[in-house]
């Protein structure tokens, strides 16, 4: 059914609020099982945009979206969708909207029908995967950035998806829990995509970068020689790059 | 915002059961509103703050919470025994205060002082999550529930909002005095307010689908009634009931 493990698939997505450019435009994506896609671009250049329509929280004016090989049109299709993907916001305080951390890890198994105790075990374990244990109890609203969005993690992933949509997820995180964030991608077993500005992150997290730009995909493989200015440590001394001298 | 100052100091009225509370509490404002009679309404008054000192809430902040209530009430004393119609009491001026009207203010004074001290000694020593999960146990209709929740959840991130805002006019030289200028910048304020936190239940809502959210919220907690919430219910069920019966025997 899935085609070569296609999972995501669309094709000429058109998108836009009355009297302004379109935010999308003839977009076309493929995303196969196993990627771990990074995906850049200036802001305004539809990557939101594009996660909201796969989710099915936005309609598309124009296109076609498939999804594990089925095409998705009506909000009865994109609660399956729901289901296997998850996103996780740009906000943690949109994501979190429970009191207590517990209630909010357990909200999406709760609605994908498991019981009480069912739910309760798989928060507590998902919280204890991502090195939260102890947190159940915790109130929402006075947990760190940081913390608030681990946790905003862990009610995606309570849902046990099998691929995730990330937005941002540096953004406004220090770098200790930057690195714990590479950590635990790097340690999940879920195909994703991965929407950053912050290049290292990427490089780290994902194991190809995506470009958007002007609400498109840009498939620009032809390599351009170009010079730009770096920054690192012994900087001032005269120094080479990338060139071994012979010996 | 919020700051839930009376809660968690452990003894016996805090620990009951926030259902007990919060019936106990109902159904005290509601005969202590409707009474009629002074002896009823200070036997009421008498027992909110016997209660109060039971639970060994700190004094001060007790009065500091009574304080902006008692403000309105300040208010009503200032219009009422001069708008009452009946038995002239004094005169100030041209106006005539009448024994009824006094008489009418003073009541409202102890009824509603009455239900704010129970008000607090009961519901506010519980932390708002434990009563809006109690709500929902006692069959409050779920949208009122949720309303509770979610208005908890939020604002505090509103009222971060409104910081950031108001710290944004600061450092571009905002000092507020009594011009146009003020109460534009103050309806822009508000306004802004408004927009934002209507986009961010937008999202919030996108969100929950997001996670498979079909109209229903659950509720994880449980509760259980120990024999000390059994004795205080029918305790304070019998002493309400008393001052409802001294009410009924006047009317006879």
């Amino acid at each position: 059914m899935d085609k070569n493990g296609l999972i995501i698939d669309l094709e000429d997505i058109c998108f836009g609020y009355p009297g302004r450019p379109r935010v999308l435009d003839k977009l076309s994506l493929l995303f196969f099982e196993g990627e771990r896609m990074g995906l850049m671009g200036s802001n305004g250049s539809g990557k939101t945009t594009m996660f909201h329509i796969i989710m099915g929280l936005l309609k598309p004016s124009a296109g076609r979206i498939e999804v594990f090989g089925r095409p998705v049109k009506k909000e009865k299709d994109f609660r399956d969708v729901r289901k296997r993907i998850g996103l996780l916001f740009q906000d943690a305080d949109d994501q979190l909207f429970c009191p207590t951390v517990l209630e909010d890890v357990a909200f999406g198994p709760l609605n994908l029908g498991k019981s009480q105790d069912e739910a309760k075990a798989i928060a507590g374990r998902t919280l204890e995967s991502l090195g939260l244990a102890g947190f159940q109890d915790r109130i929402t609203h006075k947990l760190s950035g940081g913390e608030k969005k681990l946790v905003s993690l862990a009610t995606v992933l309570a849902m046990e998806p099998e691929v995730l949509l990330l937005d941002e997820p540096t953004t406004g995180l220090d770098d200790a829990t930057e690195k714990r964030l590479v950590e635990i991608l790097r340690g999940l077993d879920i195909s994703y995509i991965l929407v950053s500005h912050d290049m290292e992150f990427l490089r780290e997290a994902t194991t190809g970068i995506t470009c958007m730009s002007n609400g498109t995909i840009v498939l620009d493989d032809e390599r351009i020689p170009h010079t730009h200015i770096h920054v690192h440590e012994y900087g001032r001394y005269v120094h080479d790059h990338g060139r071994k001298w012979p010996a | 915002m919020l700051e839930e100052e009376f809660v968690s100091n452990g003894c016996l009225i805090h620990r009951l059961d926030p259902r007990v509370k919060i019936v106990v509490v109902f159904l005290f404002s509601v005969f202590v509103a409707v009474s009629n009679r002074f002896v009823i309404m200070l036997a009421a008054l008498a027992l909110g703050l016997s209660i109060v000192l039971l639970s060994r809430l700190p004094i001060k902040q007790l009065v500091r919470r009574l304080v902006p209530a008692n403000m309105f009430i300040l208010f009503l004393w200032l219009f009422l025994p001069f708008t009452f119609v009946g038995e002239p009491l004094f005169s100030a001026g041209p106006l005539v205060a009448t024994h009824e009207g006094v008489l009418c203010a003073a009541q409202i004074s102890i009824k509603s002082n009455a239900i704010m001290v129970m008000l607090i000694a009961l519901v506010t020593s519980t932390p708002i999550l434990t009563l809006g999960h109690a709500m929902h146990e006692l069959r409050v209709p779920k949208k009122i529930v949720h309303l509770f929740f979610f208005t908890y959840r939020y604002i505090h991130v509103i009222h971060r909002e409104y910081l950031r805002l108001v710290s944004a006019m600061k450092v571009r030289g905002f000092r507020p005095g009594t011009n146009m200028h003020t109460y534009k910048t103050y309806a822009y304020l508000v306004g802004m307010l408004l927009v934002r936190s209507s986009d961010r239940a937008e999202r919030v809502l996108n969100a929950m689908l997001c996670r498979g959210f079909r109209g229903n919220l659950y509720s994880l907690s449980a509760f259980s009634l120990k024999p000390h919430d059994v004795i205080s219910l029918v305790l304070m069920l019998a002493l309400i009931l008393a001052l409802g019966v001294l009410e009924w025997t006047k009317m006879a």
